[in-house]
């Protein structure tokens, strides 16, 4: 009779189990960006996230955008015509990004949530739940995703709950290159090539210099052998091409002479373009 | 913050309507550049433009968002369609706080080549709107070899009163002491982040020792680059010495016609300017030196006499592309010398380390 009562609470979690989320950190400038744009009397940003799902079920956030929306105690109020509208506007410029969740500032996922991210359940199967900690609670600023996992007992569902799947921030090559610029506050110049060039090499060498010591310090007896790092250092040295010197050289020598070529190349269209100016300022003297 | 800044410049714009402090440079937000570089890379190799938002005060320009436009087919309903998107954009933006005041545009571009008529004529239609507008070049190309190509342009005063007298014959050019350098003006870019942005970064991405564009960087595979370089560069002289010969009946009929009522000392300076051309002429069909003189004369020539053409008025327009021609033939040629710099700097630090181990 006792177990015939009983039900068990149940969480369905194999769907979720390997749902993960990728962000874009063109998506966290946004919200920062909204956070600090926002209107003096709210306390946090809501907004839309745009992205696509991949192939193995990793839902990929590639872009945002804010809606305006008022909170009071008991309530939550979406501008939803506003969303809408954006979503079009978004997906004229981009069809393939689609909503795959919201965001919200603040720590934590609050009652109003709950709400908000039900509505965006009717727009979506499963919306991903990105929380942007702007205020840096716990000393940090942490990012969390979160999706909805249904908690049934039996057979009627009881209620929704908010479980965090693993985050991941993932920038393309090209937002790399910019990256270092947008760590700092201002910057004066954006670096040119040779100077690129040169912290290119700069990392490169300490790279080099701090793989010397540590087969140094391994030679010596003063830091323990790790097999796998002694593996993967011998791996890479013999990636290098078995060349001998002289055959090397005449490479090395063949391409540069090649550029030198180009440039002289260059160089020559360019004093051309110069006289021919010049020329033409004189020649009108007839 | 926004608001009170908008309202000093406006302030200082209504009181000191005469005095236009000189554009120093283009203060750009993070957020900007970010997505300029996903809308480019992610629609290349074709290319797209966007609108800048911002504020414009005093000698900086500062671009505080963006938004990319459509990719617009040509067609009479799309047009409309995309002015509607515009008008859309600024008016959502504007409800979440962004300055919706347009300060320019952005645009990819493949190698550098972006020195088109159609730039041009942009720059007018906006200038005639906004007092000071920049056009921000990107170049997803040479993003791939490590480095982040983005250019703030803007066209000379002088360049722009030339353009809308719509007169580009040589004297005019000479008067106004103009060369080519003289069409756009590069300006500086500085990059502006809010603390909470770069608070934020600081800690998710932890100072690697390596990262992907160095990678990048020390890539050896540049000859496709070159190669695209290089074709680009033949290309622009190509039509560089179809333009040229284009001109050359008239400048003999204009030796014919001219030589009468002058002087016999100018006729014979004529004379062997003309000979001096031809000879360019034949040069410049097998090599690159010496289309640009003659084609200057042809920028002279073709603003007095008519070309032999079906369209009469073709040649009044037909100045115009010469000086962007010859622009993008030089910047072409300048890029090919960036990337040969890059690849002899590259060249010459390869060897270090290839010695150091072996």
């Amino acid at each position: 009779m006792a177990s015939g009562d009983r039900t068990v609470l149940q969480f369905s979690t194999q769907s979720t189990s390997n749902l993960s989320a990728k962000v874009h950190p063109l998506v966290i400038f946004n919200i920062c960006d909204c956070y600090v744009r926002r209107p003096d009397q709210a306390e946090r940003v809501i907004g839309t996230l745009l992205g696509s799902v991949l192939s193995d079920g990793t839902v990929d956030i590639r872009n945002s955008y804010a809606v305006p929306h008022t909170e009071s105690a008991e309530q939550v109020a979406l501008d939803i015509e506003y969303h809408h509208n954006m979503l079009v506007s978004h997906q004229k410029v981009n069809p393939k990004e689609v909503i795959v969740g919201w965001y919200s500032t603040g720590l934590g996922v609050t009652g109003g949530s709950a709400l908000i991210h039900d509505f965006y359940s009717r727009e979506v199967p499963n919306p991903v739940h990105l929380t942007v900690d702007t205020g840096f609670r716990n000393g940090e600023g942490t990012i969390k995703a979160y999706v909805s996992v249904n908690l049934a007992l039996g057979d009627s569902q009881l209620a929704a709950q908010f479980q965090e799947v693993p985050l991941d921030l993932r920038m393309v090559e090209a937002e790399r290159l910019g990256f270092d610029i947008l760590k700092t506050t201002s910057v004066d110049k954006l670096p040119t090539d040779l100077e690129g060039m040169e912290v290119t090499m700069q990392r490169l060498l300490a790279l080099i210099d701090d793989i010397y010591k540590y087969v140094d310090d391994v030679v010596e007896g003063r830091v323990a052998a790790d097999n796998s790092i002694g593996r993967f250092i011998s791996d890479t040295v013999a990636a290098l091409p078995k060349l001998s010197p002289p055959a090397f050289d005449k490479l090395v020598n063949d391409s540069l002479q090649d550029q030198l070529l180009l440039l002289y190349l260059s160089s020559i269209t360019r004093t051309q373009l110069a006289l021919a100016e010049k020329l033409n300022t004189a020649a009108q003297i007839l | 913050m926004a608001a009170s800044s908008t309202a000093r410049s406006f302030l200082q714009v209504a009181a000191t309507e005469e005095v236009v402090s000189p554009l120093r440079f283009v203060q750009i937000e993070g957020l900007v550049i970010l997505k300029i570089i996903k809308h480019c890379k992610e629609f290349s190799p074709a290319l797209v433009t966007g609108q800048l938002l911002g504020l414009d005060v005093g000698s900086v320009l500062e671009v505080t968002n963006c938004f990319p436009f459509p990719i617009r087919e040509e067609d009479e309903e799309i047009e409309a369609d995309g002015a509607n998107y515009q008008l859309e954009m600024m008016r959502c933006l504007r409800e979440v706080n962004v300055d919706n005041n347009t300060v320019g545009w952005y645009q990819s571009t493949i190698l550098g080549s972006y020195q088109t008529v159609e730039l041009i004529e942009t720059f007018m239609n906006y200038q005639e709107n906004i007092r000071r507008c920049v056009c921000i070049i990107y170049d997803p190309s040479r993003s791939n070899q490590g480095v982040l190509a983005l250019k703030a342009l803007k066209l000379s005063d002088s360049f722009m009163e030339l353009y809308r007298t719509n007169n580009f014959t040589g004297e005019k050019l000479r008067e106004k002491n103009l060369s080519w350098v003289d069409i756009f003006e590069e300006i500086p870019i500085k990059v502006s982040n809010s603390a909470l942005i770069s608070a934020f970064m600081t800690e998710l991405e932890s100072n690697t020792p390596v990262t992907q564009c160095d990678y990048d960087r020390l890539q050896f595979s540049s000859n496709p680059y070159m190669e695209r370089n290089m074709e680009f560069l033949i290309e622009c002289m190509d039509d560089l010495s179809m333009e040229q010969q284009k001109a050359f009946p008239i400048l003999l009929q204009e030796l014919v016609t001219s030589t009468s009522p002058a002087t016999g000392m100018v006729s014979e300076k004529k004379v062997v300017y003309l000979i001096s051309m031809l000879l360019d002429s034949l040069f410049s069909l097998k090599d690159h030196l010496g289309p640009s003189k003659s084609e200057n004369m042809a920028r002279k020539a073709a603003g007095e006499e008519p070309l032999p053409e079906e369209d009469p008025t073709n040649p009044i327009f037909k100045p115009i592309p010469e000086p962007s021609r010859l622009e993008s033939f030089l910047i072409t040629n300048q890029i090919a010398n960036y990337c040969n710099q890059i690849n002899g700097y590259i060249v010459y630090s390869r060897s270090y380390p290839f010695f150091w181990i072996a």
